[in-house]
């Protein structure tokens, strides 16, 4: 039984990543409707970067909370003014084929100067140390990593279904014409948007790096799982990203416990029998 | 018609090609070794760049090249993918004129590598890879297996971790020829002293994070928890096992293999205590600290050899002192080889020893301790030894390797 | 949600060129593709165990093209029965001693009985949807062979007889085997050529345009794709039968999504919905891989910038940048 709650527990943390990086494509996907195949490699991006500010300019954890989303963000922004807008207007395969080659250039390039094996980046020191929970040591440090990414999404959620910016957003999603009609500038708010989506993928980055390391294949083959999240959870909706994010991690966590040969692809399964039932995933309007 | 003469003028120049070939093989005196080798991943630290230049560095000691031999060395980079390194060995053998492969971390990419070499007929020195099958099951007449292997650990660090107690155990492996070579032999070990074996957890190779396998080794509640794999994934899993409160529990780890690079990853903070079995370490005598120091200054990060560094060093200049001894490059693997295991081995680093028919070379093991962190007296002041295993106690007795190249 | 699912005429698939050569320039550039392929072992410039990869990778784009070029569906996990075929084909033949032609067999008739369960799955959706789910089941695919005890995980399947073929031709003869390869993939090559130009072929390409309307004309759709990826299944599984007795092992590599992706490239770069792009991509590809493999992970970064560069520019690819131009030559002269 204590193994159980030890790993549901982990499935918890694993749970946290897959719900910011699946919120950060639903928001992208939202606005622009590409699946953003490089989300992966911003996450590791987001881990470089808290890797760098330590390194290079002796910046600790805190202010990699902050400083590597905006750094990564405005690479994401870049990406969109130079590339992304001339797909305007064509097939939504092409976005998927694009940021596909775009995840290949960053991850070979990092793979070229880092090497494939992870660089170590330490547990800062506040969060350093375990709680004893009866049925397992918990790190500290994982702990905070469930509690704040909880705080993010939900934020994120607030801002889009709840206020006035996020209004704009949906209104632009849904009838960019006549939001533009309104005095908007639709493109900027794209640029915004997939900007932001970008950064939260750095921001579970940084929140990675001292569990995962920082390596530079370190978000290839997590954000396929974190794909399959996306569409069990249905495109488009923010709580439901954030809910079958956790869901899933919870799900693996069982898994892991009561048979853990199947934990690595119980998300899949899961997958496939929401299409067949569901197809336009739990959370997912018709389209 | 015009078709069929320009096929049989290529089939005549080929073979024209080839009886040159043979007749100046004797005084052939070029000799290319190629590094396959883990250059960039999780291996890259104890082989990797460093094999190269050990390789260099026995070239250079040789003296041959003052003798008018042409000897050079290419690097490859299999990225722990048995087709990618059977890829690049094959292409080696029949494009680019490699007569010898050397290094090759990874047992999975070993003993595809292995194959390959004997059926090409070239000659294959490992040193990074630890599967005791190499001189077992799989031996091969064009195989040498250097430096260390899964039953010397099992052996060395296996035994005197069940003779001070840890009887119970539970193994934490990675999932490839390596880990389960080293996960049965240590098996054996433990079972043969009245241990028990609780159960074992499999992990994928080069995993980050090891916390939900950390968990199912800690509910084992086996008193050892035997980390049967290597390089980074040794060092995360050492790492996180203290982050998860495993030692602190009252449950021991027994890291199996540990190289000299994993140890200065980990910091002796974390690393003291940590009992291992090595065949080589920087600091045993005048002749290491000269190789260390030299090898040392030209590596890049400055890093110290590792047991598989040097068994490269000792490796390459053995198989070019048979090389000399025949007078030339035959261009057959296998003689290459014959002459290795007929001629003893000397050399600074590991000593006087001897190649047996299955291709398992012979010499000492130790059993070490990482130091405290007050016991260090400067950089790269690790290790402490607690025992010597004897060369004829150290590896696998022939007869039991089931290799059939042992009558 | 505009027009993300539909399958509307311009938002139609990223296949290309409308056009065709004409037939006898086709027949024409076929005859000449097989004369340098069957001439060029005999030169010596090459070497022949390269060239048997390109074939297989040939084979695997020609059947990947299939899909997208004339269905107009994405999938990202073609690599699922690339790898399913090798591992069927290595451990028939090395377990239960297959002769290489029931080993090819097996694998491919495997790869086509994952294609069905896949197909089944994935067709229910299109679009970028189509292209996710098959990415998803095909990491699942990857998982379980992960984990299979037959393919032994990390270290693959190695040592593969070549054998026999037919009993007849000893295919360890490398250029033995170079011909049997080459065979292979002419007979692949020509098939998918008369599938594409039959009755069969038309109703897929009208599915592509508009599937609405095949529907409304009374064709059940479904069906047709479903046969289609079937199809193109198999022939990925062929692709792998034989490259895995090419190489004589199986490995994790052909089943990871990385190869996914590059025979998307493959044919991106060659050109999508044209017959002799994705030979064309797949050669310039695995050339590419061959000739710059000392240059470490610079490769992957150069097929990210190929693939960015396609996209962004040159969606047509080489022979669709061809015909194109060819087609502009006539406009000109008339």
């Amino acid at each position: 039984m204590q193994a159980l709650y030890g790993q549901l527990v982990v499935g918890l943390i694993n749970g946290s990543f897959y719900a910011l990086l699946s919120l950060g494509l639903a928001v992208i996907f939202g606005m622009l409707n590409i699946i953003n195949f490089a989300h992966g490699a911003f996450y590791m991006m987001g881990a470089f970067a808290a890797y760098f500010l330590l390194n290079w300019a002796g910046l600790g954890y805190w202010w990699a909370l902050l400083l590597a989303p905006l750094m990564v963000g405005a690479v994401g922004v870049l990406v969109e003014r130079t590339m992304l807008q001339w797909l305007t207007g064509l097939d939504h395969l092409y976005g998927l084929l694009l940021t596909f080659g775009l995840a290949l250039v960053i991850q070979g390039v990092f793979q070229n100067e880092f090497g494939s094996s992870g660089l170590p980046y330490a547990i800062p020191a506040e969060l350093r140390g375990a709680q004893n929970l009866g049925f397992m040591f918990l790190p500290n440090y994982r702990a905070w990593v469930i509690v704040f990414s909880l705080v993010v999404c939900l934020a994120t959620w607030f801002v889009i279904e709840r206020t006035k910016l996020g209004a704009y957003l949906r209104a632009a999603t849904e009838r960019p014409e006549l939001v533009r009609a309104f005095g908007i500038d639709v493109p900027r708010m794209i640029t915004l948007t997939y900007g932001f989506g970008v950064a939260l993928a750095a921001l579970a980055g940084v929140l990675a790096a001292p569990i995962n390391q920082v390596r530079p294949l370190m978000g290839a083959d997590f954000i396929i799982v974190v794909f399959a999240v996306v569409v069990i959870g249905g495109m488009g909706s923010i709580m439901g990203s954030i809910v079958t994010g956790f869901a899933l991690g919870l799900i693996e966590g069982l898994t892991k416990y009561f048979y853990p040969e199947a934990s690595s692809t119980v998300v899949f399964v899961i997958m496939a029998i929401v299409l067949l039932v569901k197809p336009n995933g739990l959370f997912g309007r018709t389209a | 018609m015009q078709s069929r003469t320009i096929t049989a003028l290529l089939a005549a120049v080929a073979a024209t090609a080839l009886t040159v070939g043979s007749a100046t093989a004797q005084d052939n005196k070029t000799v290319r070794i190629g590094n396959l080798s883990d250059q960039s991943g999780l291996y890259a630290d104890l082989g990797g760049p460093g094999s190269t230049l050990a390789a260099q560095m026995a070239i250079e000691d040789s003296g041959l090249v003052a003798k008018g031999w042409k000897i050079d060395v290419i690097a490859g980079d299999h990225q722990n993918k048995p087709d990618v390194g059977t890829n690049i060995a094959r292409q080696w053998y029949d494009v680019d004129k490699v007569d010898v492969i050397v290094d090759t971390p990874n047992s999975g990419v070993a003993l595809a590598v292995n194959q390959v070499t004997r059926e090409k007929n070239k000659a294959f020195l490992n040193s990074g890879a630890a599967t005791s099958d190499l001189s077992g099951k799989a031996c091969s007449p064009n195989t040498v297996h250097w430096t260390y292997d899964t039953w010397m650990l099992a052996h060395g660090t296996g035994e005197a971790v069940v003779k001070s107690g840890g009887d119970s155990w539970f193994f934490l492996t990675a999932d490839y020829a390596f880990g389960h070579a080293l996960e049965r032999d240590t098996t054996e070990v433990v079972k043969a002293n009245k241990g028990t074996v609780t159960g074992a957890v499999r992990h994928p190779l080069n995993t980050a994070d090891f916390s939900s396998f950390l968990l199912q080794a800690q509910s084992s509640k086996a008193k050892i928890i035997g980390l049967a794999n290597a390089g980074g994934d040794t060092t995360n899993s050492i790492k996180q096992a203290s982050e998860f409160g495993i030692v602190a529990g009252g449950q021991k780890l027994a890291a199996l293999l540990l190289f000299l690079p994993d140890v200065h990853a980990l910091g002796l903070q974390v690393a003291q205590g940590l009992t291992f079995t090595e065949t080589f370490y920087w600091d045993m005598n005048d002749q290491t600290r000269a190789f260390s120091k030299r090898f040392s200054e030209r590596m890049k990060n400055k890093m110290m050899p590792s047991m598989v560094h040097a068994g490269v060093y000792s490796a390459v200049l053995h198989y070019l002192k048979a090389m000399e001894a025949l007078g030339g490059n035959p261009g057959d693997g296998a003689k290459v080889v014959a002459k290795m295991k007929e001629m003893p081995t000397d050399d600074a680093l590991f000593g006087k020893g001897t190649i047996r028919a299955d291709g398992r070379k012979i010499h000492p093991a130790y059993l070490f301790e990482v130091k405290k962190p007050a016991e260090s007296k400067g950089p790269w002041d690790y290790y402490k030894l607690v025992a010597t295993i004897p060369a004829d106690k150290a590896f696998r007795p022939a007869a039991e390797g089931g290799c059939s190249l042992v009558k | 949600m505009t027009s993300a699912t539909h399958a509307a005429p311009g938002s139609a698939p990223p296949a290309a060129a409308s056009g065709r050569l004409g037939a006898r320039a086709e027949i024409l550039a076929f005859l000449v593709m097989a004369g340098l392929l069957a001439a060029l072992p005999l030169t010596g410039l090459i070497y022949p165990y390269f060239l048997m990869q390109a074939l297989c990778f040939a084979i695997f784009a020609c059947a990947f093209n299939l899909l997208i070029g004339y269905v107009g569906l994405l999938s990202f996990g073609h690599a699922m029965f690339l790898g399913t075929g090798g591992y069927i084909a290595a451990h028939s033949a090395k377990v239960w001693g297959f002769p290489p032609e029931l080993a090819i067999l097996a694998g491919l008739l495997a790869a086509g009985a994952i294609g069905t369960l896949v197909g089944l799955l994935a067709i229910r959706r299109q679009g970028i949807y189509f292209a996710m789910t098959t990415l998803a089941l095909s990491q699942m695919v990857y998982f379980v062979y992960l984990q299979a005890p037959f393919t032994h995980g990390e270290d693959g399947i190695q040592s593969v007889p070549q054998g026999r073929l037919f009993g007849l031709f000893d295919l360890s003869q490398q250029q033995t085997f170079y011909y049997v390869v080459l065979a292979v993939f002419l007979i692949a090559f020509l098939l998918i050529r008369r599938i594409v130009n039959s009755p069969f072929g038309d109703i897929l390409k009208a599915i592509r345009e508009n599937e609405p309307r095949a529907i409304s004309l009374g064709y059940r759709t479904e069906r047709y794709k479903l046969m289609a990826f079937v199809l193109s299944a198999t022939l990925a599984g062929l692709a792998g039968s034989v490259k895995a007795l090419v190489a004589q092992n199986a490995s994790l590599t052909d089943v990871h999504w990385t190869m996914s992706g590059e025979v998307v490239l493959m044919c991106l770069v060659g050109g999508l919905g044209t017959i002799f792009g994705p030979v064309i991509g797949a050669v310039v590809i695995i050339a590419m891989q061959q000739y710059l493999a000392g240059f470490g992970q610079w490769v992957l970064v150069i097929q990210g910038v190929i693939f960015i560069a396609c996209v962004l520019a040159f969606r047509r690819g080489i022979v669709g940048e061809i015909i194109a131009f060819a087609q502009w030559r006539g406009a000109e002269k008339r």
